[in-house]
């Protein structure tokens, strides 16, 4: 019952950091959004068991991943008004 | 058009969601997953491969083959950043001063504390991999989410002085090759291709040993690769290609 709560909570979360991923204007918000999204993502496969996956999208999506979309960020301009 | 684009996606939608009706539900002993292929390698793991994390034993000795070539996947998506983004300066070009936009003291001081915990944790899910969760790919990321840091806190020119962008290249194609190395002896001590158990009696040791061992080395290999080509991704990125400042 425990575990139900919580995995409720952390779909919860990564609904709204996945719609709020793609509603947000400013990019370095997406991307640590996305980074959330990696994050809780990583909890779920820990509660289903499957630790060898939480360990690695942990590591890739959440980690390494954040990293290259905020390089990438930092040498990208913007060039509209909107 | 955009209402045309937003039906079609929540018809998508809702026909995946009721697809999902019709999975087995989780945990299931009765789905097919868990009553042909589960039982098998929860009982012959241990004794064929010698490596007590099934999980580590099914991604590098039952499917070896398929490890392999995610390793050459990751290689090549590396070479592809490089190709793609990397490109030489100018004659005349004069560097800016760029120490001005160095990070503080705070950050070279918590990158100082925690690349070599960062390097020993890496080495130690490599090299533990067959008694707990990680291996080789997740090893090749935290190794190369350390460099990241270091080339981040003290700058990609002085990253690069350890870890050259010669070094990145032969690690990235020495990792691989490793790897298929060790196929290749299999194949050339006469059993299939990365059947481990062919290295027992060159070195004298018993199939299970040798499959265990040879599980390590290609561990390594995956290490490799994935480490420099992290790294060589993260320097082409951040520094649009010039490799000579970062961020």
């Amino acid at each position: 019952m425990m575990i139900l709560k919580f995995d409720l909570l952390l779909l919860m979360i990564l609904l709204v950091s996945a719609v709020f991923a793609l509603r947000v204007k400013d990019a370095l918000g997406a991307a640590i959004l996305l980074g959330v999204f990696s994050f809780m993502m990583c909890l779920l496969w820990s509660t289903m068991g499957a630790v060898d996956v939480a360990f690695t999208e942990a590591a890739v999506g959440a980690g390494v991943g954040t990293v290259f979309f905020v390089a990438m960020i930092f040498r990208t301009t913007r060039r509209t008004s909107d | 058009m955009r209402l045309f684009a937003t039906i079609f996606c929540l018809i998508l939608g809702a026909m995946l969601i009721a697809a999902t009706g019709d999975f087995p539900d989780f945990g299931d002993p009765g789905s097919p997953a868990s009553s042909h292929l589960s039982t098998y390698y929860i009982e012959n793991a241990l004794h064929d491969a010698e490596v007590p994390n099934i999980v580590t034993g099914v991604l590098a000795d039952y499917r070896g083959f398929d490890t392999m070539l995610e390793t050459a996947v990751v290689l090549i998506a590396g070479l592809a950043v490089t190709f793609i983004l990397r490109r030489q300066r100018d004659e005349d070009y004069v560097p800016e001063d760029s120490s001005a936009s160095r990070p503080g003291l705070i950050v070279q001081t918590t990158a100082h504390l925690l690349v070599p915990p960062g390097l020993i944790f890496a080495f130690y899910v490599l090299a533990h991999g067959h008694h707990s969760p990680g291996g080789g790919f997740q090893a090749g990321v935290i190794l190369g989410a350390v460099l990241i840091l270091y080339a981040f806190a003290f700058g990609l020119a002085k990253a690069e002085e350890i870890f050259p962008e010669k070094a990145q290249r032969f690690c990235a194609f020495f990792g691989v090759s490793l790897y298929a190395g060790i196929g290749v002896c299999c194949l050339a001590l006469g059993k299939n291709f990365l059947d481990y158990s062919a290295l027992a009696s060159p070195f004298s040791l018993s199939p299970s040993h040798a499959r265990s061992l040879a599980i390590l080395g290609v561990e390594v290999g995956v290490t490799l690769t994935v480490a420099s080509v992290m790294f060589s991704i993260y320097a082409d990125l951040a520094s649009s290609g010039y490799r000579d400042e970062g961020l």
